[in-house]
């Protein structure tokens, strides 16, 4: 499964993601993306490796008083509580990895869409407001309107393909767009194409007609 | 190329010999062979000592963990914008999950301090963000009960190179990077080049979670 992603997460991510400094929404696509990449994974362990690095090399604060004895008490009080969350691995017929289940409240069946014209649907999924995320279903062969970014854009593929001016984005791959990349994605035939895109500014789009509909879909 | 070649060192002395025999454990069947220098022994002797907190709740190793990380980690919060009161609870929070989740710590794929990094990061972002932490997927398999003790060597020591690259790195990188896990840079801030020598890391981790999915095929 993993050895067929082309398109991986950049340094930026994994270290913001490790750092625990990124928006909810976009923790949330760089989790999923992890969830089915075994070498972003390992990427974001050696990042958290610079973070204990720098914990373990850090100055020192002196405890309160009494901090051991109080750390004990809680144990204590701990004792019979399980802090281990019930492992969450994945169905194998599942299209969604499960932080994006967890979002959804289930599989790709689950999912409340809303046309948003062209053929294409979306779902927003709720987040921190400091970014948006939403899942996208681009009909096999359908173009998403022509559109720029302002901020950072991630598009995570789920299932099926597109293409854009850049390249093919299948299963498992992301797409990092900056404030340079104009790009009009066209779902591969044969699939619909399943998406899980955050942004953390709104899109810009090219055409007139999209940007009414944008004021009222919030794409 | 970061990569060292481990001469096999006397285990007579080392701490990690001492604390072992001390405290009857086998350390995740961690050898005190190969060990090289100080640094690495007190990375072995961390392990060593959680695997005393999760096999015999061992009260001394765990005080020995609290007075070394403690006060690092209670810096780490403050300087990441914690006061002084969030930062000792948050610190006091950190200490009771390391002792009650010690079986989860997998030495073949962390060193003690990436962990309770990664421990401390949640705990800070639940109290200091309020936002919902998402988390991947968890892997089909839990901690190896006996990882094999070359590879847990071997990730103790290459832990140990990159803390040394990282203190070796030009004043204005390292602050950057700093700057970046103390939460005081977006990651469209964060520089793409962080000249930081992740590789070696990178592979051993890889190659550890291929020849694991491999094994349940």
């Amino acid at each position: 499964m993993t050895k067929t992603i082309k398109h991986h997460l950049t340094d930026d991510l994994l270290m913001g993601y490790s750092a625990g400094t990124l928006p909810e929404a976009f923790n949330l696509v760089v989790a999923t993306h992890i969830s089915m990449c075994d070498e972003c994974r390992a990427r974001l362990a050696s990042f958290d490796a610079v973070g204990g690095e720098l914990v373990a090399k850090s100055e020192t604060v002196e405890m309160a008083e009494n901090s051991l004895t109080a750390v004990m008490e809680k144990i204590k009080a701990s004792a019979g509580i399980s802090e281990d969350r019930p492992k969450c691995v994945r169905a194998p017929n599942a299209v969604f990895p499960t932080p994006l289940q967890e979002y959804v409240a289930g599989d790709l069946d689950s999912v409340k869409w809303r046309r948003v014209g062209g053929g294409v649907s979306q779902a927003i999924l709720k987040t921190s407001s400091d970014a948006t995320v939403r899942l996208l279903r681009i009909p096999a062969g359908t173009a998403v309107p022509d559109h720029g970014h302002r901020g950072t854009e991630l598009t995570l593929v789920l299932q099926g393909a597109f293409v854009d001016e850049t390249d093919r984005f299948g299963a498992g791959d992301i797409e990092v767009a900056g404030e340079e990349l104009h790009h009009t994605p066209v779902a591969e035939a044969g699939m619909d194409c399943i998406c899980l895109s955050a942004t953390d500014a709104p899109l810009r789009f090219n055409g007139l007609l999209p940007r009414i509909a944008q004021r009222f879909v919030r794409i | 190329m970061l990569t060292t070649t481990v001469p096999t060192a006397t285990p007579d002395g080392s701490e990690l010999a001492k604390l072992t025999a001390m405290q009857g454990s086998n350390g995740f069947g961690v050898k005190a062979k190969g060990v090289t220098t100080d640094e690495t022994s007190k990375r072995l002797a961390w392990v060593v000592q959680i695997s005393a907190v999760r096999d015999n709740k061992d009260t001394d190793a765990f005080a020995e963990l609290f007075a070394y990380f403690g006060p690092r980690v209670k810096s780490f919060l403050m300087k990441s914008g914690a006061s002084p009161d969030l930062a000792e609870e948050c610190t006091q929070d950190v200490m009771v999950t390391i002792w009650n989740k010690a079986h989860m710590f997998d030495p073949a794929k962390a060193s003690v301090s990436t962990w309770i990094f990664t421990i401390a990061r949640n705990r800070r972002i639940d109290l200091l963000r309020k936002q919902r932490r998402v988390e991947p997927e968890d892997l089909p398999w839990g901690p190896e009960a006996e990882p094999n003790p070359d590879d847990v060597m071997s990730l103790q020591q290459e832990t140990e190179i990159l803390g040394k690259a990282i203190a070796a790195l030009p004043e204005k990188q390292r602050v950057l990077i700093e700057k970046a896990y103390y939460g005081e840079l977006t990651h469209s801030e964060i520089a793409a080049e962080t000249g930081l020598p992740l590789g070696t890391i990178k592979s051993r981790i890889r190659l550890a979670l291929d020849r694991l999915r491999h094994a349940i095929g």
